[in-house]
């Protein structure tokens, strides 16, 4: 490997950057041999980074400026055919117009590592956050994990490849960062060498699924119903065999690295004796932490789990943690109109996971924070309150309740 | 460049042509497929050390089917319009391991095809914005056979005018449906990305000069692009015996001109130099009425036909390649 090794990767740092930045760095960290970028807010930060840290000579990779989002995700898709380690990102409606290379992107079991700076699916014109656009991929075959923190989203930039591209595997992964929250925003971050991480991240090895003239296979052959069912079927056991990959990575993550949550896939915040849990994905972590720790404060048992994988989903450690609970507020950043309870994508997925359950805690939904608008504590309060309510007189009034809506 | 490219001296006539097949049996275009032609005579071209990437079309539904692909090389499937950005993922790909020393270096062709539907149309803006990187060495061929073919014939932006397809059939108040002029598509690229160095036309009835077009391609250096015209039985509706002869006819009625762009110098070659030296072209008609696509004709539908032909050879600054003609003096 001849990756040009700067002052920045020789020794362990503390920097203070966005979440974008942290994910360019991490790039650089795994030595990405092709990189693609396409302009939209709020992602887009990545690959400023990214083409300066080329500039420089900080790390080298092929960086392709594309003519649109579909070309971005096709470029990498076939540059991970020939087994070169790649990464990508889009936002919004960018994400959208790329759908059909997404999809097949997972079919074909290639191990791209995508950022998706989640954004409002504009028209009408809006740049804020909302999760609709990366939780359009739930069912394609994308691993899919919320970050809330800077740090966090190093480090898990790291460790998809390290699982996108593991054998058991082959699957993409897309690392959802909140847009402005968390792409636009500084936290001290604790940047790892370049030795630590060859540690962690063996190089992509595509074995006898590398095209390559030495190895003249064919990909992706018309199989009809001959045979797409039995590959289905495969994809959907390398999403089972995913969560051990994790598990074990991630442990090593901890080792190598001295840092991690208990679980990969969820994080804890005092649940153990909460009676109400509330439930969401990313930077509202915050608020709701903040909010929580004053309700604590005036004697209510609430707590918070963050979601951190959606896809897989982490069924049995959800069932066990909420399983005992009085009632579980679930707050989705996300929309799905129409749907069972005319509630959150979240929502729906909770309630499904605590269904086999012999006792299924209260369930209440809601919507917040659409468009980028912030979720403050106050919010948060409101809507324990409104549980708080359910739970004293055991009567839903209603499922889905949006928050500081006007009227 | 930052691999050499493979060096591919030129086929000196028939006997010449490498016996090697790297497209085989297995596939299941129909009987005279011409596009099925130009595939082979592009791999034989091309040799074993190619990867060659596929859009969704005839040359792909037709001719991978699991367990019996034709295909000896490496073949990868891409979008309908992924051409363009399947070639630069993968030459990308491959440059930056060998750069890095992930990969033994050496020269591997890279060829995407696609049909007209996805290059001419869907995939346009992919190939421009792949023919605008110098540094991966990749050939995008082109195989027009005229529509839409794989889904049942339908008109595409390289259809000609007045063609019967699913989606432009004659009807009892409007007989000509297809109202667009065929898109000059190598000619608009050529003088759209003047870095590129070669960009040609040809056709499966010129075995062996479309072969070494595809030779060049590959050993110039950076992007570069083939469109070839492929005669279609079912999309043309004419008996398969008669391909070979269709594309001939093509070129002779000066219908299709056969030419290359190789750094910023335009030649015609065959047929169409004789052509433009004042060589009488073969009347548009001997062609179209060899094809029930245009059996709905009509005398003054033939004429208009005609006549753009004529401007095209007359008044076009070169003929097939680039429309608008200096003022005359
Ligand atoms: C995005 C997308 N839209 C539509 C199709 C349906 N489709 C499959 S093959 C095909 C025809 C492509 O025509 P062309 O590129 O000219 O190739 P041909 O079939 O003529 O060989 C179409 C439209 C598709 N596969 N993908
Ligand atoms: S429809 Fe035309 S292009 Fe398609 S396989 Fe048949 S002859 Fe070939
Ligand atoms: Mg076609």
């Amino acid at each position: 490997m001849t990756t040009v090794e700067t002052q920045l990767f020789q020794t362990e740092q503390e920097e203070l950057i966005s979440g974008s930045e942290a994910i360019a760095i991490a790039c650089a960290l795994a030595d990405v041999d092709v990189i693609t970028a396409y302009p939209i807010r709020p992602y887009d930060t990545v690959m400023q980074y990214v083409s300066k840290l080329k500039a420089d000579g900080v790390f080298d990779c092929d960086f392709i400026v594309a003519e649109s989002e579909h070309s971005q995700f096709e470029i990498v898709k076939h540059a991970s055919a020939v087994g070169a380690r790649t990464f990508c990102g889009s936002s919004g409606v960018g994400w959208f117009y790329a759908f059909e290379a997404i999809t097949v992107t997972a079919g074909l079991r290639m191990p791209v590592v995508a950022m998706v700076g989640n954004r409002a699916l504009d028209d009408p014109g809006a740049f804020g956050t909302e999760h609709n656009d990366a939780l359009a991929v739930r069912d394609l075959g994308w691993m899919l994990y919320w970050v809330a923190t800077a740090q966090e989203a190093l480090d898990i930039a790291l460790l998809s490849w390290r699982v996108a591209e593991d054998p058991r595997v082959l699957l993409p992964m897309a690392i959802s960062c909140d847009g402005s929250f968390l792409t636009h925003s500084q936290a001290i971050v604790n940047v790892p060498t370049s030795e630590q991480v060859r540690k962690f991240l063996p190089p992509y090895d595509r074995g006898k699924l590398q095209l390559h003239p030495d190895n003249p296979i064919t990909i992706a052959p018309q199989v009809n119903e001959d045979w797409l069912m039995e590959i289905r079927r495969q994809s959907d056991e390398a999403m089972h065999r995913s969560v051990a990959v994790i598990e074990e990575a991630y442990a090593d993550f901890k080792k190598t690295f001295n840092r991690g949550d208990p679980s990969a896939f969820i994080e804890e915040y005092m649940t153990e004796d909460a009676e109400i849990l509330i439930v969401g994905m990313g930077t509202l972590a915050l608020p709701v932490r903040v909010a929580i720790r004053r309700m604590r404060e005036a004697g209510k048992k609430v707590g918070f789990v963050r979601i951190k994988f959606f896809r897989p989903f982490p069924t049995e450690e959800l069932q066990r943690v909420l399983g005992g609970v009085k009632a579980v507020c679930v707050i989705d950043r996300d929309y799905s109109f129409g749907s069972p309870s005319f509630a959150g994508v979240l929502f729906h997925e909770l309630r499904s996971t605590l269904y086999p359950l012999e006792k299924r805690p209260l369930m209440l939904n809601f919507i917040a924070g659409l468009g980028g608008r912030e979720i403050h504590t106050n919010d948060v309060n409101h809507m324990v309150d409104i549980v708080q309510k359910a739970i004293d007189t055991g009567k839903i009034e209603q499922e889905a309740t949006w928050i500081g809506v006007r009227e | 460049m930052t691999t050499v490219t493979q060096d591919l001296p030129p086929v000196k006539g028939v006997k010449n042509i490498p016996l090697e097949e790297q497209f085989t049996s297995g596939h299941r275009t129909c009987q005279g497929c011409e596009s099925a032609l130009v595939m082979r005579l592009m791999i034989k071209a091309a040799g074993p050390r190619t990867i060659v990437l596929g859009s969704t079309g005839c040359m792909y539904v037709a001719n991978t089917t699991y367990y019996s692909t034709p295909w000896v090389v490496p073949w990868m499937h891409t979008q309908l319009g992924s051409s363009g950005s399947a070639a630069t993922g993968t030459a990308a790909g491959l440059a930056s391991m060998m750069r890095k020393g992930k990969m033994k270096q050496e020269p591997i062709n890279v060829i995407a095809f696609c049909g007209d539907g996805g290059g001419a149309d869907m995939g346009l803006s992919a190939i421009s914005a792949t023919l605008q990187h110098e540094e991966y060495n990749l050939l995008i061929l082109m195989y027009d056979n005229e529509s839409y073919a794989n889904t049942d014939i339908q008109v595409s932006g390289s259809s000609p005018w007045g063609a019967n397809s699913t989606f432009s059939p004659p009807g009892t108040l409007h007989r000509i449906m297809n109202r667009r002029w065929k898109k000059n598509t190598a000619g608009m690229l050529a003088v759209g990305h003047p870095q590129v160095r070669y960009i040609a036309t040809g056709c499966a009835s010129y075995a062996t000069d479309m072969m070494n077009k595809v030779r060049k391609a590959l050993s110039i250096g950076g992007p570069t692009f083939i469109h070839t015209l492929d005669p279609c039985p079912k999309g043309w509706d004419y008996d398969p015996m008669y391909s070979h002869e269709l594309g001939m006819l093509a070129v002779q009625t000066g219908i299709w001109v056969q030419y290359e762009v190789e750094d910023g110098k335009v030649t015609l070659n065959g047929p169409s130099k004789m052509l433009a030296k004042g060589k009488k072209r073969l009347p548009v008609e001997e062609y179209l009425k060899r094809q029930g696509r245009f059996a709905h004709f009509t005398k003054e539908d033939i004429a208009y036909y005609q006549s753009q032909i004529d401007v095209m050879w007359e008044k076009w600054w070169i003929p097939g390649v680039i429309p608008p003609s200096p003022e005359d003096d």
